[in-house]
């Protein structure tokens, strides 16, 4: 018997998204090369940045620039990365706790890791305004 | 100093491989060679084009293949008002259901070379091809159907 037919088939599309007062701080933010948080009016920062208080539901106070190096708090190891994800050769994702943050953010770190690293972003040589406008973070 | 980031887009991607199964492929491999070739049930002996391998109703396997006409009647219809994103025909157009003379279930494809508004049901079509160079394993080998002239 001949063998079934095989095709590609592949589903695409983007949705175009509105960011609202907060996030369009973070993501201008990053274009700028600086990564935003929220302080509540408890004084804790959320990073990335939400417009309200996640334990009181208040708004937040104001928004604050926070470092581009942390802090691992945990990972874990893609060792055989897909076609689209971040990287094309084996790296973590992390949450990340920025110095001057109390929450980490997810992304992605190249190089040793273990709990506990210091990372520092690497930036993008062009900035869009763009989660990716932070290539990886590395070894600090 | 440039404007504010306002919106992102987010893309969405999926990457599928498919492949339509052995029934199905060998319509589409006859379809390369400018034929419509259903399955007949060795029970019911109900034609189906496409073929899915099997009758629903006897739970066969349907292996006798049935080289069908290219004409046939539309048994619903639909048409279509409103563009969307990678739309292949300029709107208004019509997506029929279309029963082949000899085959006993319905297919889609469209209805063209006649206004939209003068399709019905019951309306007698014909398939038009493409050039025999664009043939390929694929429904998209016949242009679109239109009514037949008698
Ligand atoms: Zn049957």
């Amino acid at each position: 018997m001949t063998e079934p037919l095989v095709a590609p088939h592949v589903l695409e599309w983007g949705y175009t998204r509105s960011l609202g007062p907060t996030l369009t701080a973070f993501f201008t933010g990053l274009r700028d090369r600086k990564i935003v948080g929220a302080k509540t009016k408890t004084g804790r920062v959320i990073v990335p940045p939400t417009p309200h208080d996640p334990d009181t539901g208040e708004d937040v106070d104001s928004l604050v620039d926070v470092s581009d190096e942390g802090v691992v708090e945990t990972w874990s190891f893609v060792s055989h990365p897909r076609p689209k994800q971040p990287l094309d050769r084996p790296f973590a994702w992390a949450l990340i706790k920025l110095d001057g943050a109390d929450t980490a953010m997810l992304h992605v770190v190249d190089g040793a890791i273990e709990t506990g690293s210091r990372v520092k972003a690497k930036w993008r040589d062009e900035t869009v305004g763009y989660i990716t406008d932070i290539e990886c973070f590395v070894p600090a | 100093m440039s404007e504010d980031v306002t919106g992102i887009v987010v893309p969405i991607h999926l990457d599928y491989t498919y492949t339509p199964g052995v029934a199905a492929s060998r319509f589409l491999r006859h379809i390369a060679e400018g034929n419509y070739v259903g399955q007949r049930c060795p029970k019911c002996k109900k034609v189906y084009v496409p073929p899915r391998g099997s009758c629903p109703t006897c739970g066969v396997p349907t292996d006798e293949e049935v080289e069908l006409k290219q004409t046939g009647t539309i048994t619903a219809f639909c048409i279509v008002n409103i563009p969307f994103a990678g739309q292949a025909v300029e709107c208004p157009y019509v997506s029929a259901t279309i029963q082949l003379d000899g085959a006993d279930i319905g297919f889609y494809h469209l209805i063209q070379e006649i206004p939209y508004d003068q399709i019905h049901i019951g309306m007698r079509v014909e398939a038009v091809w493409k050039p025999r160079e664009e043939w390929g394993t694929t429904t998209e080998s016949i242009a679109h159907f239109k009514p037949t002239d008698a």
